[in-house]
């Protein structure tokens, strides 16, 4: 359970974003959530929920877009979704593939009132 | 009042990933060799770190940062072998993060080839946080089951070395260590195995000869 740290790293940029912004009030935030991030939505919600007491954000919602595995094949360009784990390449079996996307997350949008 | 809408795509562990860069740079210019141990409790990642003490430390000066939920207790065992080490203690939290790491930075020897980081016993938090090492390794002890990596995928996703331990208990269990290999190189072809036991040596050798030819890269590179 690590999502609490996590929702930590997310209130640093809420605050650094909204004294910028000079926000009053944050209505919304939108996070993108890489499917092997290693952090579980629900419990991302729930961290959410708690940390936000008390802060410009009290009354905002989280919303998570899941963000599906990408890899990439060295060998053969082809881009596409592991399936089960199985980093193989379905074109050509090659191993030598790049993730490029689904191992972390990001803060997508942020909705304020100002 | 009015409604404002931004477009961020920052990267919500970036603070964390931005100290972790700065540890790595440090120690490669110090020609410090940081390596990462994750595992389950009680996988065995302080007997190896034991073991390598006895093994490495003469030739090679190495420091270990333990942590734990509570007690000093692995940072004492290491200890007792003569080695420097320091304990975080995280009263509850699950993972280590660079800054942790980052605090101890002034504690270390000015003669130093090795540092060894002892995560926390857990194989799922850790693996999201990037603490500075070159070089992060898995252990995976043979009693707890040879069905773990596509269970807890991350780890093993984002390791360099997967250690199977306590391999001389092989005989007296059903875990398939070639099975385990099979699916870890499936999941990540980068991983580099060693099948080890701390207690009867096997393996041991190999892995620490691993070690020095990384470090030997390491400080070539940055000589």
């Amino acid at each position: 359970m690590h999502e609490l740290s996590i929702v930590s790293g997310l209130f640093d940029i809420l605050e650094e974003k909204a004294r910028e912004h000079r926000a009053k009030k944050i209505v919304s935030v939108t996070i993108k959530v890489g499917k092997l991030s290693g952090a579980v939505p629900d419990l991302l919600v729930s961290a959410f929920d708690t940390y936000k007491e008390g802060t410009l954000a009290a009354e905002a919602r989280l919303e998570i877009i899941s963000l599906p595995v990408k890899t990439k094949c060295g060998h053969c360009g082809r881009e596409f979704e592991p399936e089960h784990h199985l980093f193989v390449c379905p074109g050509c079996a090659s191993q030598d593939l790049k993730i490029l996307e689904g191992m972390d997350l990001f803060v997508e949008k942020i909705e304020f009132e100002v | 009042m009015e409604k404002k809408e931004l477009i961020v795509r920052e990267n919500i562990l970036g603070s964390n990933k931005k100290v972790a860069a700065e540890i790595r740079a440090e120690l490669a210019g110090r020609g410090v060799l940081c390596v990462n141990l994750m595992s389950s409790p009680g996988a065995g990642k302080t007997s190896l770190l034991e073991r390598i003490s006895e093994k490495l430390a003469a030739g090679h000066p190495m420091a270990v940062i333990e942590g734990d939920v509570e007690t000093e207790r692995d940072a004492e065992r290491i200890r007792a072998k003569g080695i420097p080490a320091w304990q975080i203690v995280t009263g509850g939290e699950c993972h280590l993060e660079a800054r942790m790491i980052g605090r101890l930075f002034g504690k270390l020897p000015d003669k130093l080839e090795f540092l060894f980081i002892e995560n926390i016993g857990n194989l799922i938090c850790p693996a999201s946080f990037d603490l500075g090492e070159h070089l992060r390794c898995v252990l995976l002890s043979t009693p707890e089951g040879d069905d773990k990596v596509k269970k807890y995928p991350e780890a093993f996703l984002t390791s360099d070395c997967l250690l199977i331990t306590k391999s001389d208990l092989l005989p007296y269990l059903s875990f398939d260590p070639e099975s385990v290999k099979k699916e870890a190189l499936e999941l990540n072809p980068k991983l580099r195995i060693f099948v080890l036991s701390a207690l009867r040596g096997q393996g041991l050798d190999d892995f620490i000869a691993f070690l020095i030819e990384r470090r030997a890269e390491l400080a070539s590179v940055h000589a």
